[in-house]
């Protein structure tokens, strides 16, 4: 049964291609059958082979379906692997992306590129599968690439709006910064080891590289570019609230749940070669604690519904470079897990929200809204709890243990666990503000309509309920992955314990104190001159995008202007020139009088042999 | 018998072709061009003779022969070719002829 594994990815290409070749003529049921149960069976022969891979007790379990290239030493195929950290992910996937395709053939119901739309989400499934099951980094690459295409295709999937063109341009190109430099260090991991077998290359390099060997540096650091620009950490971070120009099924399953956390994976399935270069893996930290924190004050300043959200999905994905960074692999991975659970939630609860406001996405002109969506109303209380780690909600126990394990750290551990607790404040604090805003208060002039959709939009909304309450009783099969020794007893004080309690609390209270009862007013709180550029600081992004403008788009811009008529093409322009005149003197000679053609036969003749005599 | 010294025979031959060439170059007739080819290729074939008797040889005979030959087919063929252009321009002279300029 375990052989079956490829049928995994095959069933969603299946998909794509039945929708893709029908190219929409395909009747909206069917077509919303074939996208959302290709999905379905995924994760029903998921669960088959996750049963039956934790039954056998293996550690791992290898299928190899297909060659697909094989020049001299390299060996790529269609060879899947599987352990505990891939079984994880394929879950996540299937479960996850089952749901909320399940829940975009309501969401997307009155929309004419209804098949479109399921062909490219059926992709993208089978590419991330391709990209979590691959035993080879080429096909990893293979679905890594694969997702960003979809990704780019899904952004700007509304394309008669150039915003999203334009918003699906800028992610599809700041992620291939990142992809181009894992693409190198792909090479040179080929080139100094000779093979791309994800174990063998562990094995490899594990047994031929120093600790802190400036090889292992170097490869960490270019894989770590990749992972950087695909997970919208630091320095790459700018594309992700520009995605969610897409549809918000689009933003749960790629911009919150799965493809995002794609460099998360990344790096844990390579954590050999970070474990090899301390100092690579002590920056993965810190870019994950500077993300999470920049992302957090951000979202505290956005007004846009899905933005927000946007900015705190960076902002949790901060939290998960923070546990790669400290060696907390497991822990990681377990946000991973159950921050696919809230966040997708999160943001089907806010696409209701939006559906039902007739697309209004600021926040600050919805209001009031509980008793007429009661649905989204406890979806979003459940997702937001878990999201702020409310004691014994999903996201309480990933979160406690990347913290602790931060802070058991060495050196800046305890830096890193004041920024995280820092970061988990401010998380309570945006989320709550959100919240609070769109849920309660006065009604600002938009009347909702009736919660909009049926069972397929409802359904997947509690069982993420469901999920996001409790995934975090879930013990992941990560031992054998990373060399872990069971659940990490944490020995530390109740203090800590009780600042990591009251952290996100505090957040919330805070929220409460100025959205619910307004005890506090915003207002007068931003009549001062230094908050208003503050906020505006942090309502840009903390000014990346005009810093990127600054540095890179602009200078191009000034390039590709001072260049319009190309000066490396003046260079072959003067061989044209050159040609040209040469050829108009000839021109002169070929006069059409046979006579002086023989005149000139007769004098050449002459001067040849005079020549021939003279010399 | 007094043989004609080399020399003698081969300035006539040089005499003769020149002659012919300035014919070709100055001529404006094509009839007349015609006639100075004729001419060069009897100075060449004068040559080839006068060799020929030099050394004792043959074959410089029986290369005036194949001139000979040959140039009775190209004033066919150059005749033929005259009427017709007469046919079509009214005209013998050369310089009409000038239509495959660059």
């Amino acid at each position: 049964m375990l052989d079956l594994i490829w049928l995994l990815p095959t069933f969603s290409l299946l998909g794509f291609l039945s929708l893709v070749l029908t190219a929409g003529t395909l009747p909206k049921r069917i077509a919303a059958i074939i996208g959302a149960g290709s999905v379905g069976l995924s994760f029903a022969v998921a669960v088959i082979i996750a049963i039956q891979f934790l039954g056998s007790g293996e550690e791992y379990f290898v299928k190899e379906v297909w060659t697909w290239m094989s020049v001299g030493s390299l060996n790529a195929g269609f060879s899947f692997y599987l352990d505990g950290l891939s079984l994880t992910m394929m879950l996540v996937i299937t479960g996850i992306g089952f749901l909320i395709h399940l829940y975009a053939t309501g969401y997307m119901d009155d929309d004419p590129g209804f098949s479109r739309f399921f062909a490219y989400m059926n992709l993208f499934v089978a590419a991330m599968l391709m990209l979590v099951l691959g035993d080879n980094l080429i096909l990893l690459y293979l679905g890594w690439e694969g997702v960003g295409l979809c990704s780019y295709l899904l952004i700007g999937f509304w394309y008669t709006n150039p915003e999203n063109g334009y918003a699906a341009r800028k992610a599809f190109v700041v992620t291939r910064v990142g992809d181009t430099s894992m693409a190198i260090g792909l090479f040179l991991l080929f080139a100094q080891l000779g093979t791309l077998n994800i174990q063998d290359l562990m094995y490899a390099a594990e047994t031929q590289w120093a600790v802190g060997s400036g090889l292992a540096v170097a490869v960490s650091l270019l894989i770590l570019g990749g992972a950087v620009g695909k997970s919208a950490q630091l320095p790459l971070q700018t594309w992700l609230p520009d995605a969610m120009a897409g549809p918000t099924p689009i933003s749960a399953l790629i911009h919150a749940a799965t493809m995002v956390t794609a460099g998360v994976y990344l790096v844990a399935r390579t954590h050999i070669l970070f474990e090899l270069a301390p100092t690579v893996q002590l920056l993965v930290a810190w870019i994950g604690l500077i993300t999470l924190l920049m992302a957090g004050f951000t979202a505290l300043t956005q007004s846009d519904i899905k933005r927000i959200l946007a900015y705190s999905t960076m902002s949790q994905i901060g939290y998960m470079f923070l546990a790669l960074g400290v060696g907390a692999w497991s822990a990681s991975v377990f946000h991973l897990m159950t921050h696919a659970f809230f966040k997708a939630l999160l943001f089907l609860a806010s696409g209701t929200v939006i559906l039902s406001l007739h697309h209004e996405q600021n926040i600050f002109k919805m209001g009031g809204v509980r008793k007429q969506l009661p649905v989204s109303f406890w979806s979003f209380l459940i997702g937001s709890l878990a999201l702020t780690a409310f004691p014994f909600t999903s996201g309480y126990f990933s979160k406690d243990e990347i913290l602790l394990a931060a802070l058991e750290l060495d050196g800046p551990g305890l830096w890193l666990w004041m920024g995280g607790v820092l970061g988990a404040f401010f998380t309570g604090l945006y989320t709550f503000r959100l919240f609070f805003v769109v849920f309660f208060g006065d009604n600002k002039g938009h009347e909702p309509t009736q919660e909009v959709g049926g069972w397929n939009m409802s359904w997947p909304l509690f069982v993420l309920m469901v999920g996001a309450l409790l995934a975090g009783f879930i013990g992941l099969p990560l031992d054998a992955v990373f060399g872990g020794h069971g659940e990490e007893e944490h020995d530390v004080s109740a203090l800590i314990h009780g600042i990591m309690i009251a952290a996100p609390l505090l957040g919330i209270g805070i929220a409460y104190l100025f959205y619910y009862s307004k005890t506090f007013s915003v207002d007068k709180l931003m009549a001062s001159p230094l908050a208003k550029s503050l906020h505006k600081f942090w309502f840009s992004g903390w000014g990346m995008d005009a810093l990127y403008n600054w540095l890179f788009v602009y200078p191009f811009l000034w390039l590709a202007r001072i260049n319009k008529d190309d000066l490396v093409d003046k260079l072959y322009a003067f061989v044209v020139v050159l040609s040209r005149a040469a050829h108009a003197m000839i021109v002169k000679t070929q006069t059409g009088y046979l006579r002086w053609y023989a005149l000139s036969v007769a004098t050449g003749l002459v001067l040849i042999l005079t020549l021939g005599v003279l010399l | 018998m007094e043989s004609i010294p080399i020399e003698h025979g081969l300035i006539l031959a040089g005499i003769l072709f020149t002659l012919g060439l300035i014919g070709v170059l100055t001529r404006r007739n094509i009839v007349f061009v015609l006639m100075s080819l004729e001419i060069m290729l009897n100075a060449s074939g004068l040559a080839f003779i006068v060799a020929s008797a030099r050394w004792g040889h043959a074959e410089g005979q029986v290369m005036f022969l194949m001139i000979l030959t040959l140039a009775a087919a190209e004033v066919a063929v150059g005749l033929g070719l005259i009427i017709q252009v007469y046919r079509r321009y009214q005209t013998v002279d050369i310089n009409v002829l000038s239509e495959m300029k660059g």
